[in-house]
């Protein structure tokens, strides 16, 4: 194996994903200490200019696999130019943004290449026998730390927010990217459209007051002391996904990463433990209050109050409080 | 159709968590286990297409005695039998190994589709139902929020979740695997009815022997990946912790709120 480390970037239409940057971090923190040399590779159709925008970064390349059966996303398609391609070059590691659609081919590739696949990685250290990875279990309540068995290539997927996007280091190397053989793609999925998931759009993305609503709530009729509280503090109501799963709320009101990423001033989740995928819909948030009645649920530790309790009892004293304070 | 359904038995997502003593793992007793959330949505989805297409149901699960609970809570629910891989060999695996079990299994008879859910609650691999389609060489999708059966049976249409809640629609030939997401359906509750039949229904145990693997493929042998710790993750700053009866904790709130986030 090569001590190459391949960076396969998400984009559509041209546009990169905001979490190819983070993979990207990864994968040159990755160079950095296993001494390692750092690539990106770009796959799709027309991508001139998407390759432009890695220019100045600090890669050791550029490889693009370019060509129109790319242009729509397939597992197929990406497989039958990643496999070969990577088989070649036999770099040690290959990173993906842990998205859906990485998640939807990279165990797949994984397979073809008799290659091991850590998903959803957060974090990484190289131990005495290889680098370790961290990643949540049991929906963030725990952290396993894990390492591929010795001799075998390796393909992880980082989840977002572990790596700071916004930091990838630059470079001055000049690339000139190199084609990878795309003479044998094979789209297996016969694209029929994009539509959007929810009917009607509340946009939660404005809302600077935000009342969410969890699991713990245990009876949708129970939903109305969350209202009552978004009233009194003028908050829109979200929700994280198991309660818009049930149907207790319409999907329009999701919060996490299949549903809208919120950034307001005041952040309440009532009855929510904190699993990472609504974490990144929210954790930007300016102030973020957690009432849970599980001490160890991982909303804590991005949460800025916590009250451990029943919410049935809390919340509905919240709104009175607020009431009162804004003057009856 | 005929459809097999592959199940996991999780720890439930209330249980307060204990690791164990080896420190790779939860200790497992006093735990209250369920149906993974988002199998349970396959097995729905499977049932609806089955009960349409004239079809029938096969459950498999993988693990320890435990597991034949989930399977006959799947039976009653309207599962037609269930194969339970119930070997030591079978156990402490990764996606890549219990997968090929589950293979291998399936491959035994002859099915027109393979559904489960897209990920589990307590590893969250992900990765198993693609497994399973690569040994069988079958197509597969991951997220699936929608699916219509066409061509008498020869094609679905797929929707797929993306991020930022768009779907994305498409076709793909059968069979094939398909990785189920929460959301998808309504599952039906077990009536009672159904719950009688159950008892009566067949759960079959399946060994190593009675599928064509060697030690080396399965299990913790076969794994690709091996656990060397699990622990309760660092906090960061974490949390100020605000204590007191529902009043009090309530007015304390607020204060904070007002005079030293000062956003209300």
């Amino acid at each position: 194996m090569s001590n190459a480390i391949w960076i396969v970037l998400q984009q559509r239409d041209g546009q990169l994903h905001k979490m190819s940057f983070e993979a990207i971090r990864a994968g040159q923190d990755l160079a950095d200490a296993t001494g390692g040399q750092a690539y990106a590779v770009l796959v799709g159709s027309g991508l001139t200019e998407t390759t432009s925008q890695l220019l100045g970064l600090d890669l050791a390349g550029v490889l693009v696999a370019d060509a129109e059966g790319l242009e729509d996303y397939t597992p197929g398609g990406y497989i039958s130019v990643l496999r070969p391609a990577i088989a070649e070059a036999q770099p040690q590691y290959v990173v993906f943004p842990h998205t859906y659609q990485t998640v939807d081919y990279a165990p797949s590739l994984a397979q073809a290449l008799d290659a091991a696949m850590i998903p959803e990685t957060t974090g990484f250290a190289v131990g005495d026998e290889g680098v370790e990875w961290n990643r949540p279990v049991l929906g963030g309540k725990l952290e396993s730390r894990v390492r591929a068995k010795p001799d075998q290539q390796i393909l992880v997927s980082v989840q977002s927010g572990s790596f700071a996007g916004d930091e990838v280091k630059k470079g001055s190397t000049p690339m000139e990217p190199v084609e990878i053989d795309t003479a044998s793609v094979d789209p297996d999925r016969e694209i029929l459209g994009v539509e959007e998931a929810a009917d009607e759009e509340v946009d939660l993305t404005q809302s600077e007051f935000i009342v969410a609503v969890g699991r713990g709530i245990g009876d949708p009729e129970k939903i109305v002391i969350l209202e009552d509280l978004a009233k009194a503090l003028g908050a829109e109501l979200g929700a994280s996904r198991p309660v818009i799963d049930s149907g207790w709320l319409p999907r329009d009101r999701q919060i996490g990463s299949s549903g809208q990423t919120v950034t307001p001033k005041l952040y309440l989740a009532a009855g929510i433990s904190g699993a990472i995928q609504h974490l990144v819909g929210m954790k930007g948030s300016q102030v973020i209050v957690a009432i849970n009645k599980d001490p160890g649920a991982p909303i804590f530790n991005v949460a800025h109050y916590g009250i451990v309790g029943d919410l049935h009892e809390i919340v509905p004293a919240i709104t009175s409080a607020v009431i009162e304070a804004k003057g009856g | 159709m005929r459809i097999a359904v592959c199940i996991k038995q999780v720890p439930d997502s209330e249980s307060r968590l204990k690791i164990d003593v080896a420190g790779t793992w939860i200790e497992e007793e006093d735990l209250t286990y369920v149906i993974n959330e988002s199998d349970e949505y396959a097995l729905e989805e499977a049932l609806r297409i089955a009960e349409a297409t004239d079809g029938e149901v096969v459950v498999f699960s993988l693990g320890p005695e435990r597991v034949r609970e989930a399977l006959r809570k799947a039976l009653a629910l309207g599962g037609a039998r269930a194969l339970h891989l119930n070997d030591p060999a079978f156990f402490g695996g990764d996606s890549s190994s219990t997968g090929r079990a589950l293979a291998a299994a399936i491959a035994c008879e002859e099915f027109d589709l393979v559904m489960t859910g897209s990920q589990s609650d307590d590893v969250g691999y992900g990765s198993t139902g693609s497994i399973v389609a690569g040994i069988l060489g079958w197509p597969h999708a991951w997220l699936v929020m929608g699916v219509e059966i066409e061509a008498g049976g020869t094609s679905a249409k797929v929707t797929r979740e993306m991020e930022s809640g768009l779907n994305e629609v498409f076709r793909i030939q059968l069979p094939a695997v398909l990785e189920i997401q929460a959301g998808i359906n309504k599952p039906r509750y077990a009536s009672l009815k159904g719950i009688m039949q159950a008892k009566r229904k067949e759960i079959a145990p399946v060994d190593l022997a009675a599928l064509d693997l060697s030690p080396a493929q399965v299990g913790a042998m076969g794994a690709k990946i091996e656990v060397l710790e699990i622990a309760f993750p660092q906090r960061g700053e974490g949390a100020q912790i605000l204590e007191g009866d529902p009043a009090d904790v309530a007015a304390l709130l607020v204060e904070k709120l007002q005079k030293e986030a000062r956003i209300l």
